[in-house]
């Protein structure tokens, strides 16, 4: 074995993607679809095929996979395949349809798909994925979902972060949930047709590798308890995103890393897992209770402008009673051309910024007032206040349920919360992770953001990997099979089982003293202070040993109460936590390890004069890939780094620029 | 090969579907609710006094003759208003029987904000007025039980030899609050039930009928009654 | 503030479950309700009582998985979801009793959870528009006026709670079903199957042991996300229509 560098870490071989097509890029997907092996109609019915997790990017698999005939089953930990994560997307979904001739094409969404993530990753997914984006438009249209029309009866776009032309289709500030619903009911019309089974409120605890290929899955019924393999010919798992690890974030409260994590643990790498993006239009922290934190869409980014007052002594001042020329705008001001609608990245590190000069608004939280405002005076000047009801109407009502103010009369306050991952499992060209059978869509996988994700791309990302992508790639696979029948007494699943059965045991059987909410508050601070919007080396050395000692502690003393053959939350949360106490480290290590700054990661050694994130291409420009190697005798992660280098052809590698 | 959609299996209960079971009761109720407001512009002629009131008694009987014989018509109305009434009660006990099973267990604490009263008595209200209009048949059809000093073969002495007894006339008032409540909420509800309501104005519409129908005929049918008692006709 | 709580405590599917009362003290008015009881949930957890179970997910009023009846009001005293509740709506001393949705068709699981399964098993006897993946044609193909997208969308904002089923005094899901025709139908894309789609919707909603609807209109009261009464008017008006096409 290769020595421990910086003694945390080993360097393996590099990996690179043999899937992608060796021709010119905008020929690369169309000479795949040819080239994949075809699965005969009849051939399809003896072919199963287990899909975790029924956001956009599962629920799109599950639907197209049982169309094609497949035998499907999908699982989620909800109790309706419809409320999967996905359903909270506000803002929109991208598609190079360039309805508006505002110079919209699918190169240029490829382009700033690509400089949006910092020129950091995969060229030649991002092109498919632009590539196929007109195509989600006009599913969902035919499915029936209501997007925002014109009055002639066509469809409406508006504009998002990072870009500057109108390519964002949405429906209020429901977008996700349309989508899914759309999803869903052609999912649902499969289960109609036999050829998808539902299993919803079921947990992926692990993954079932025979003969080294995906085999199947062990989940647990979390209503009756029971644990039980599935077994089928391919695993896809679509599970979403580990932004959680923060504890408080943008994501629903069941997001987790289990069936990632679990993967990763089994063989599958994991790519770029220090890559978070911090959002900067959240609703601000209140109290210690909080559980969750509330995103309000980036689209008000749009007709809102964004200020703190530019003397410390007006932050506690009504925001009314301050002038205009005692108010600093301050991305207009330090970037004219795109003003409020610079990437997301980074609006949220200069937020940071303004509130760490000590001129950040709203109630005092520890020494700093953490918050923004996002002031609609102007937009309801120019346009009238129905105007921006009907634009952005659920939005403010939403706020003023959460803060018990009107945005119509006083400006919102918004600070930056942690809301999506990059990094996820490595896949190739064809989304196949490093396990043969073994699949990652949706924001599972690592593969199109780069290092930091644009808004409204995710939806894109999530509905071409499912509707398009995979049941394409996927059956060059299947055409190897049927494969060898395996059974529920096949040694590696009943060792799957058993693993799965011990660790619920051990869970139960520590009784100590501290509620498992209370460990993952105390990894999310850990977390969020040095693993968040600035990165340091020390501050990341700190965490991981931090984060070690607190898994320890884990193990030792955490309180689980009841028993495993009921609904038992407290299991499934801690079952979870376990995972994300691993998962933690990793994402410091990673980030300890890229010197550089780049899109969501930032990293204060690596900054231009005037602070802008400053990149190492000659060094960086490759996906970190993280091979699980166990845990060590003193109880760190000693995971091995597999480097794929990411080559630019179509692209030129530039320092982003937005100014 | 892409699967086909396969039609849904045909899973109608052997009752028929609720919304079978609530057009029968929007029907029934709309022919009831024309009833009532023939019926009671009838008796309003009480007003105009003896003369006129058993010409129109009378009247209801000979439409149509020869071509139908004497209270052909009453008899086409009559059969007609027992038809409706055995469908009414008949879905409504059954929608009532389904609503009772689904929900075995109640509610320790239930509040119910947006509803109208009247909504939520309509199964009482329309016991309230089955048991009134057996009551009133046995004393205004047959056998005509007098309550009063009035001839019985005289509509008009009658009628208003009931109700200068008190307590009769105490029933039928109570009886017209029902009926009042039962319009109230019925009318909405049988055009929400026929699909006429789905937009806000035509909902506005509905419900504001339903408010002025139900006032209107409780208003217009208990009125006789209570001048007979006060006297204010004799 | 102070309040006192008695909850609906069930261990199991099928076996009898009682009100228990928990004071909480400190509640910050700001808490969400939610928060309030994951407070409770730490206490109890200190004490060595195991938690309330309850459902939720997005904590943002959007998933549709959490709701509890409160005090006898579906999603409690506001128009929102049990999640975007917050415990400014209540006063100090309050006693808020917290009971699961009841109904037939929508069996208690353990303590505040539910099965709403039966609402999936309505879209699938027809809730949906069937259309292969790949066979859609370009979107700009089909022009929807949008007073009709609008009325769609209206309908299309139903979240799948069960506060309407909860709400009703007859345990009707028809408000859930009503948004799904609505939405569905509104649309040209929706024509071609909408006779068979309500047709069966409604079926499998009689099948699955809902109610009927008598009109009364404490759904749309409960609803969170307002879906008009009037849905329910346009199922009806669909309904006969594809019985008057068959
Ligand atoms: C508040 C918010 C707003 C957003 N707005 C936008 C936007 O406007 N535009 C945009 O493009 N993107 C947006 N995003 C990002 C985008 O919504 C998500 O990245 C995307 O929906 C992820 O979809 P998914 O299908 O990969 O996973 P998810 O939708 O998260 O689904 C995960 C699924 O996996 C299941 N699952 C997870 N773990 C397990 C397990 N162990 N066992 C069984 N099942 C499991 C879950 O039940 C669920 O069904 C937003 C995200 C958030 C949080
Ligand atoms: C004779 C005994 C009666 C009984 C037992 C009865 C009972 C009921 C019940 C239980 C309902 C259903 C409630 C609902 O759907 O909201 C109903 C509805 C209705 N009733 Fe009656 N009722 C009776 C008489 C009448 C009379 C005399 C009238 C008219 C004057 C009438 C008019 C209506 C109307 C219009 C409806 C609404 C139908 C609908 O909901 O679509 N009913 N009745
Ligand atoms: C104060 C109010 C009422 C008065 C004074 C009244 C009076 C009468 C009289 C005098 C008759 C006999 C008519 C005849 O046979 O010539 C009659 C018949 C009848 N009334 Fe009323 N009525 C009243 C209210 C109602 C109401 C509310 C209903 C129904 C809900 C009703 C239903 C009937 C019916 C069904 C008959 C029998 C008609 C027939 O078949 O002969 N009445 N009423
Ligand atoms: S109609 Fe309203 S109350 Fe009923 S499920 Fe939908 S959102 Fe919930
Ligand atoms: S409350 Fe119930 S009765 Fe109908 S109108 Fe609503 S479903
Ligand atoms: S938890 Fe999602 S709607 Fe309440």
């Amino acid at each position: 074995m290769s020595e421990l560098v910086e003694g945390l870490y080993r360097l393996g071989d590099p990996i690179s993607d043999h899937a992608t097509p060796d021709v010119d890029i905008t020929k690369m997907w169309p000479e795949k679809q040819f080239t994949n092996k075809l699965v005969n109609p009849a051939n399809r019915r003896k072919l199963s095929v287990i899909i975790v997790g029924t956001g956009l990017a599962g629920a799109s698999a599950a639907a197209t996979m049982g169309q094609d005939g497949y035998n499907v089953k999908v699982f989620c930990y909800q109790d309706s395949t419809r409320r999967a994560h996905s359903i909270a997307a506000q803002g929109g979904i991208n598609a190079a349809k360039n309805y508006n001739d505002d110079g919209d094409s699918v190169y240029r969404l490829f382009y700033d798909t690509v400089k949006g993530g910092d020129y950091r990753s995969r060229e030649s997914n991002v092109y498919r994925l632009a590539d196929v984006s007109t195509k989600i438009i006009d599913q969902c249209v035919a499915q029936g979902v209501p997007f925002a029309r014109e009055y002639g009866g066509l469809l409406d776009n508006r504009s998002f972060g990072g870009v500057q032309v109108a390519r964002t289709f949405y429906a209020a500030g429901q977008t996700g949930q349309q989508l899914l619903i759309g999803a869903y009911q052609a999912m649902e019309r499969q289960v109609q047709a036999g050829t998808v089974q539902e299993f919803t409120r079921h947990e992926m605890l692990e993954l079932v590798i025979v003969d080294g290929r995906a085999r199947g899955i062990v989940a647990r019924d979390m209503t009756t308890g029971e644990i039980k393999t599935h077994l089928a010919d391919a695993v896809v798992l679509a599970t979403g995103g580990y932004g959680n690890v923060f504890f408080l974030s943008t994501n629903a409260m069941g997001c987790n890393a289990t069936a990632t994590w679990r993967a990763h643990r089994k063989g599958a790498l994991f790519g770029n897992p220090c890559y978070t993006q911090i959002h900067p239009t959240c609703i601000p922290v209140s109290g210690d209770y909080q559980s969750k934190l509330t995103l309000m869409s980036e689209s008000l980014r749009n007709d809102g402008r964004i200020w703190v007052p530019k003397r410390r002594e007006d932050a506690d001042k009504d925001p009314r009673d301050i002038p205009e020329e005692d108010r600093d705008y301050y991305l207009e001001r330090i970037y004219p051309s795109f003003g409020n609608l610079v990437p997301r990245d980074i609006a949220s590190r200069q937020a940071k910024n303004v509130c760490d000069e000590g001129r950040g608004v709203g109630p005092l939280v520890g020494d700093f007032r953490r918050g923004v405002y996002l002031d609609f005076a102007d937009a309801m000047a120019r346009l009238s206040k129905d105007q921006v009801k009907a634009k952005y109407g659920n939005l403010f009502d939403m706020y003023e349920r959460i803060t018990g103010e009107s945005p119509y009369e006083v400006p919102m306050r918004i600070y930056p919360a942690v809301h999506y991952t990059m990094g996820g499992l490595w896949v190739d060209y064809d989304l196949r992770t490093t396990i043969p059978g073994l699949y990652a869509i949706g924001e599972a996988n690592f593969s199109d953001h780069g290092a930091n994700r644009l808004g409204a791309s995710s939806l894109m990302q999530c509905l071409a990997d499912g509707y398009f992508v995979l049941p394409n790639t996927i059956r060059d696979y299947l055409a190897e099979g049927p494969f060898d029948k395996v059974t529920d007494d096949a040694p590696e699943v009943v060792e799957a089982r058993a693993q799965v059965e011990d660790r619920l045991q051990k869970l139960l059987a520590i009784q100590g003293e501290r509620s498992v909410d209370s460990f993952h508050k105390e990894l999310g601070h850990i977390m969020w202070e040095y693993c968040g919007m600035e990165r340091s080396d020390e501050g990341l050395r700190k965490a991981i040993g931090l984060i070690r000692g607190l898994r320890e502690e884990f193990w030792r003393n955490v309180r689980v109460l009841g028993s495993a053959d009921t609904l038992n939350q407290s299991l499934e949360k801690a079952g979870r936590v376990a995972d994300f106490l691993e998962l933690g480290e990793l994402m410091c290590i990673d980030a300890l390890h890229r010197r550089e700054s780049c899109g969501g990661h930032f990293r204060v050694e690596s900054q231009t004069e005037d602070g802008e994130a400053l990149r190492h291409d000659d060094e960086f420009a490759y996906v970190a890939n993280w091979e699980f190697t166990g845990i060590d005798e003193t109880g760190a992660l000693v995971p091995t780094l597999h480097k794929e280098e990411l080559v630019y052809k179509f692209i030129e590698l530039k320092q982003r620029s937005y100014k | 090969m892409a699967t086909n959609t396969l039609p849904a299996a045909e899973r109608t209960s052997k009752a028929g579907t609720t919304l079978f079971l609530k057009t029968l009761m929007a029907v029934s109720g709309v022919v009831f609710v024309l009833f009532v407001a023939a019926h009671m512009a009838g008796n309003l002629k009480v007003l105009q006094g003896e003369r006129s009131f058993n010409t129109y008694a009378e009247h209801i009987r000979t439409i149509g003759e020869p071509i139908l014989p004497y209270a052909g018509l009453l008899w086409i109305l009559r059969v007609g208003l027992i038809v409706s009434l055995v469908a009414h009660v008949a879905s409504a006990a059954i929608l009532a029987a389904r609503a009772s099973k689904a929900r075995p267990q109640k509610y320790q604490v239930k509040k119910n904000p947006a509803s109208t009263p009247s909504s939520r008595t309509m199964r009482w209200g329309g016991l309230a007025l089955l048991l009134f209009v057996i009551f009133h048949l046995l004393q205004f059809t047959a056998p005509k039980m007098n309550f009063g000093d009035g001839q019985t073969g005289n509509p008009y002495q009658l009628l208003v030899g009931s109700f200068e007894i008190w307590w009769i006339t105490l029933i039928y008032f109570a009886a017209m609050v029902a009926l009042g409540l039962h319009l109230h909420h019925g009318v909405w509800s049988a055009a929400q039930t026929l699909g006429l309501t789905s937009t806000p104005k035509s909902r506005r519409i509905a419900k504001t009928a339903g408010a002025v129908v139900g006032l209107v005929i409780s208003i217009g049918f208990i009125l006789p009654p209570l001048l007979v008692q006060f006297d204010v006709i004799n | 503030m102070n309040l006192t709580l008695k909850i609906w405590r069930q261990d199991g599917p099928d076996v009898a479950g009682e009100l228990v009362t928990y004071p909480i003290s400190d509640v910050s008015p700001e808490m969400s309700f939610l928060e309030m009881l994951d407070v409770l949930n730490e206490q109890l957890i200190e004490q060595g009582v195991e938690p309330v179970a309850f459902d939720s997910d997005c904590r943002e009023g959007i998933c549709g998985m959490c709701g509890l009846m409160i005090s006898g009001e579906a999603h409690g005293p506001e128009v929102t979801t049990t999640c975007q509740l917050h415990m400014r709506s209540f006063t100090d001393g309050d006693t808020i009793t917290i009971e699961p949705w009841r109904a037939e068709a929508f069996p208690v699981v353990r303590d505040l959870v539910v099965d709403r399964s039966a609402f999936d098993r309505i879209i699938q006897s027809g809730g949906y528009i069937s259309v292969n993946t790949g066979a859609a044609p370009e979107a700009h193909s089909t022009p929807v006026p949008k007073e009709n997208a609008d009325r769609a969308f209206e309908a299309a904002k139903c979240i799948g709670c069960g506060a309407c089923v909860a709400a009703c005094p007859n345990a009707s899901a028809m408000l859930f079903v009503g948004a799904k025709i609505r939405h569905l139908g509104e649309m040209p894309q929706g024509q071609p199957e909408r006779d068979a789609r309500v047709v069966s919707m409604v079926n499998q909603h009689d099948h699955e042991g809902f109610g009927g609807c008598t009109n009364i209109g404490e759904c749309a009261g409960a609803c969170p996300k307002e879906i008009p009464l009037d849905v329910i008017s346009t199922l009806n008006s669909d309904f006969r229509r594809a019985k008057r096409h068959s």
